[in-house]
């Protein structure tokens, strides 16, 4: 029976094969992170980080496709939504969502504890968050989230250590 | 004047947090605003003065992230700000590189001999900067001119430097795999480090390289496995299990080994990342390991019942990897599983039905088919079909293996051709026909179905559902034989709903009716015939039931109702339709003209059955499913030449020829491609039999409209009639293997023989050798696998291989320079050594002392 195949997901069907390319043509398409994605309710992208090569158009529709998935889902719901042929981890809080793009395999727990870990030393960093800080800020949430991630892996978990970083890099300016 | 405007510039310059500011409050759309503002930022980004430059890249950086602004064109600009002395500059000028250049950016190589200095630079950030800038945008090139620096800095004193280093080396490899043989020996101490932000950096490295091949790093198992018993960070233990995994699927010893620290850490009170990945690990790849198994399959029960959704999906999801192996681990589970059939999350949803699918086997299947169908109901339109594709799939593979009560499945499939939601028709269609063709025994029940499937209102209006009333007409014609009343059949073929249906189906339909009419004219004629002379041999006395018994009555009344329903499509603009019609309709004309004669004259009773028995000879041959590698088996006839002639033919009729190439899952044999002909042709047009029927009965008449018009395409006449011949007689010729061959295997004895009710034939085929894909073995062959082969392995055998490669592809220059490295090691002869420092020093002693060292490592 070739014609159908066990298991695909229906998200995934959704999708024509040559768009989710782009995003398994990176030099390392196991395990590292694809991008990171900050977005209000509405859409607007309040911070985007790519760590594969994607041209700005497919970037466009990845924030589009990405906020349609994880905007309407209910937070009774899991944190993981297959997005293409990889997986989008996700975490709403209050107005904001952060969305993580991961391989289908990789550790969903993990993510899920570092996108917490990363808005905790946000939290830190602007005294009590909010999206206005993130907007006004945006180079500073950058630099805290190049200190975070490195090469679509993750760097440092230790939130102290990145909160004196940032100090640091603070005083040099 | 330049120089006041630009001092005006610099002056007025909005800052970044102004053109956030004036964003915001725009109140219509931003659009204009930021055209105004990329206006400004063209101007200021071309002053000389570089602190305005890198503001208005800063701001530019921000239009393109945010709002989606084109930035490649200052590509050159963010060139110029990083080389500024200014730390805030550099970093601006950074952050827009690794945020818009990509290979193809042409001012790339401009930035070499800056990365290179700030590599180099005293100061940390600096270096932390320019590394993070080579993570992103490291080209082929790039890594190659700056390996060594990238190697001096695996090594640096600050832990910061070194940690980002070592995740640059990652990119490094990747791009220029020859990196592996300076970097690779530092990469590999920093196992050892003791510092956690290190170790969690290197193996997230190991983590990835790994994956991509795993075979090479099996030697480095001992550094993982210390880590592994070590180690208390979160997130490094999980990146060591990831590789574990990897590593054992290629050395089973090694899963022994790591079961018990695994086994440690789940008992441990981890967090739950750390322990799904242990179960992760366990379920994938040590599911021989009983005791952990076990403990595993005990903590999924834990996920499963916990409230926390993500928890619960994950325990579903770790069940199904565990499910092809260990099925008891699902079963025991079981209520769980369904129970989440019903969760709010379409995720836990569909990993339920997952599961549950997996569950499946021939003594359950009724019961969770039932359930399924039950929830296929209740759910949304995209879960129902999900459930639907799920059953059908399940139920059809290998052959329908798992289903014995045919005619329970055939009205299961009847039941959801009915489900609101249902969108599956293609698929379900498909296997009434399969069914119809492969199991003798379901056909009569196949009538039944189809002929309510024929006259159920609702499938009509459903447009995803016509695949299944095709599929249904075909049934109900082809095997007429089975049903006890015909004229219902021909009456549902005829209904006047049918003009809803596209043309296509609709010929279908008209061909089905000939067919229901043929074998009703035939079923009259032998009553007929053996009334009048009993002495005659009945050719067809089996399938001429009581119920079938046709009076001149009926029998005219069956011929009137067929030319009153077709009578009004002989002017249909369809011409497939209106063929067909036209067809049947002169067909009935003539028939009527004899019954009626019958009635009055006995005499010519011989000529008008005569005519019927040519019509009944056509369809009278079984349709049977048709290996897909049949053609195959056929030697190829001298002179026939199939290429040449055919490459056009198949650009210009491409869509007719498709539906045949593509359906081979055994519908129609694949020669018949070859042989669609004029035999063919004649039946459609002038009702002359042939001895071969075992065609589509779609298709023909349009391939004889094509025909006329292509004829220069075709083969000649007299070449596809022989052809034709060879084919349906399988007598003949015996090279070609008969088209139903039934392997022995589809007598399967181990099949229940104390079932109440014994499972019928289902005709299987030689589906062994067809669409099996050989695994490509040029994986192994990538660079980076071989580099690293040769650093950590330096086998012989890598290094030859890796020689060959060389002496291929590459320039003699490098051929010369790899070749000089494998004296420099051959030379090298220390003592063995369990430090990496040494073997790498050492390849050839390592190619020696390597494998014993696992095994004691495994022992």
């Amino acid at each position: 029976m070739s014609w159908l195949t066990w298991r695909v997901p229906f998200q995934r069907r959704l999708v024509s094969s040559d768009r989710s390319r782009f995003l398994l043509n990176s030099p390392f398409p196991e395990k590292m992170i694809r991008f990171i994605l900050l977005q209000n309710r509405q859409g607007k992208t309040r911070l985007a980080k790519y760590y594969v090569p994607l041209e700005e158009s497919e970037k466009h529709k990845v924030e589009y496709e990405v906020h349609r998935l994880v905007v309407n889902r209910d937070a009774k719901f899991t944190n993981f939504v297959e997005f293409r042929t990889h997986k989008v981890i996700y975490r709403r809080y209050a107005g904001l969502f952060f969305s993580v793009c991961v391989d289908i395999t990789d550790n969903e727990l993990a993510y899920l504890e570092s996108i917490h870990l990363f808005v905790e030393i946000l939290d830190h960093f602007f005294s009590n968050v909010c999206e206005l800080d993130l907007v006004f800020n945006f180079h500073k949430v950058y630099l805290i989230l190049d200190e975070f991630i490195l090469a679509g892996e993750l760097q440092e978990t230790s939130k102290r250590a990145i909160i004196e970083r940032m100090s640091e890099l603070e005083k040099l300016e | 004047m330049a120089s006041s405007n630009s001092l005006m510039y610099s002056l007025f310059q909005r800052s970044l947090e102004d053109l956030i500011k004036g964003i915001r409050l725009q109140l219509h759309g931003d659009s204009s605003f930021i055209s105004k503002s990329l206006d400004e930022i063209r101007r200021e980004i071309k002053l000389t003065d570089l602190s305005t430059k890198s503001i208005a890249l800063q701001k530019l950086s921000y239009l393109a992230a945010l709002h989606g602004v084109d930035m490649s064109w200052a590509a050159f600009h963010a060139v110029e700000v990083v080389s500024s002395s200014r730390f805030g500059d550099k970093r601006i000028g950074y952050h827009a590189i690794a945020q818009s250049f990509n290979d193809q950016t042409p001012v790339l190589l401009l930035i070499t001999n800056q990365l290179r200095k700030d590599l180099n630079s005293s100061n940390e950030y600096e270096v932390s900067l320019a590394l993070e800038c080579l993570s992103r945008v490291g080209t082929d090139d790039l890594a190659r001119d700056l390996t060594s620096e990238v190697f001096t800095l695996l090594g640096s004193s600050k832990a910061f430097v070194r940690k980002k280093a070592i995740g640059v080396v990652l990119r490094v490899f990747d791009k220029y795999p020859d990196a592996v043989k300076v970097c690779f020996k530092r990469l590999v101490e920093n196992l050892e480090s003791s510092d956690q932000h290190i170790l969690s950096a290197v193996v997230g490295v190991f983590c990835e390289l790994t994956t991509k091949d795993p075979r090479s790093y099996l030697p480095l198992a001992p550094e993982f496995y210390k880590i592994l018993v070590d180690s208390r960070n979160t997130w490094v233990l999980i990146k060591v299990l990831k590789v574990f995994a990897k590593l054992a699927s290629i050395e089973p010893r090694l899963a022994k080994k790591v079961a018990d620290p695994i086994c440690e850490h789940m008992r441990r009170n981890v967090g739950k990342s750390l322990l799904f990945e242990c179960i992760r690990t366990v379920v994938s790849g040590l599911s021989d390991q009983e005791t952990a198994l076990k403990l595993a399959v005990a903590k999924i029960r834990d996920f499963l019942v916990d409230d926390d959704p993500n928890l619960k999906y994950l325990g579903l999801h770790a069940l199904s990897i565990v499910a092809p192996k260990h099925l008891w681990a699902v079963l025991e589970n079981k209520e769980a599983v369904v129970k989440a059939l019903s969760d709010e999350d379409p995720n836990v949803k569909l990993e339920a039905l997952h599961l549950l699918m997996a569950m499946v086997n021939e003594d359950n299947v009724s019961e969770i088919s039932r359930i399924l169908m039950n929830y296929a109901l209740k759910s949304g339109p995209l879960f129902c079909n999900e459930v639907i594709g799920s059953v059908l799939l399940a139920c059809s593979r290998n052959s329908y293996e798992i289903v014995v009560d045919f005619d329970w499945y055939l009205s299961l499939l009847g039941e959801m051709a009915r489900i609101p939601h249902c969108q599956r028709g293609q698929e379900i269609g498909h296997q009434l026909i399969d069914i119809g063709m492969r199991v003798k025994d379901a056909r009569p029940e196949l009538v039944r179905i189809s002929r309510a499937l024929l006259i159920d209102p609702a499938l009509l209006g459903n447009q995803s559902l016509h695949p299944i009333l095709s599929a249904a007409a075909w049934a109900s014609g082809e095997y007429v034989e089975f049903s006890k009343t015909s004229y219902d059949i021909a009456e549902a073929l005829l209904q006047p709903r049918t003009s809803l249906l596209p043309p296509s189906i609709r010929a279908i339909y008209i061909h089905s009716t000939f067919k229901v009419l043929v074998f009703s004219l035939k079923a009259y004629f032998s009553a007929q015939e053996s009334t009048s002379s009993p002495l005659v041999e009945e050719s067809t006395s089996s399938v001429s039931s009581p119920e079938n018994a046709f009076t001149y009555k009926s029998i005219s009344s069956l011929v009137n109702m067929i030319e009153l329903g077709l009578c009004s499509l002989s002017g249909t603009l369809d011409v497939e339709v209106q063929e067909r019609a036209k067809n049947v309709l002169g067909f009935t004309g003539m028939i009527k003209h004899k019954i009626a004669e019958e009635v009055t004259a006995q005499g010519s009773e011989i000529e008008a059955s005569r005519a019927v028995a040519f019509m009944e000879d056509v369809f009278s041959e079984e349709l049977c499913p048709v290996s897909a590698t049949a053609q195959e088996k056929f030697p190829l006839p001298d002179g026939l030449e199939l290429k040449e002639n055919l490459e056009d033919l198949q650009e210009i009729c491409g869509e007719f020829l498709k539906p045949v190439v593509e359906s081979n899952s055994n519908l129609f044999s694949s020669s018949e491609k070859i042989s669609f002909s004029v035999a063919r042709l004649r039946i459609s047009d002038q009702q002359e039999a042939s001895s071969s029927s075992s065609h589509p009965p779609e298709s023909a008449s349009l391939l004889a409209e094509h025909r006329k018009r292509h004829g220069m395409y075709y083969l000649s006449s007299q070449k596809s009639d022989d052809h034709n011949d060879s084919n349906g007689n399988n007598n003949t010729l015996n090279e070609y293997p008969p088209a139903n061959e039934i392997s022995a295997d589809s007598f399967n004895p181990k099949k229940k023989m104390n079932q109440s009710k014994p499972r019928p034939v289902v005709v299987k085929l030689d589906e062994g050798d067809d669409f099996k894909m050989k695994p490509d073995a040029s994986s192994n062959d990538e660079p980076l696998s071989r580099a690293i082969q040769t650093a950590l392995m330096g086998k012989g055998k890598e290094k030859e291989r890796e020689k060959d490669n060389h002496e291929r592809s590459l320039d003699p220059g490098i051929k010369e320079q790899s070749s000089r490295k494998e004296k420099k090691t051959k030379k090298k002869n220390g003592e063995k050594s369990s430090k990496h420092r040494s073997r790498r020093r050492s390849d050839k002693d390592a190619i020696a002392a390597k494998p014993v060292e696992i095994v004691d490592f495994l022992l």
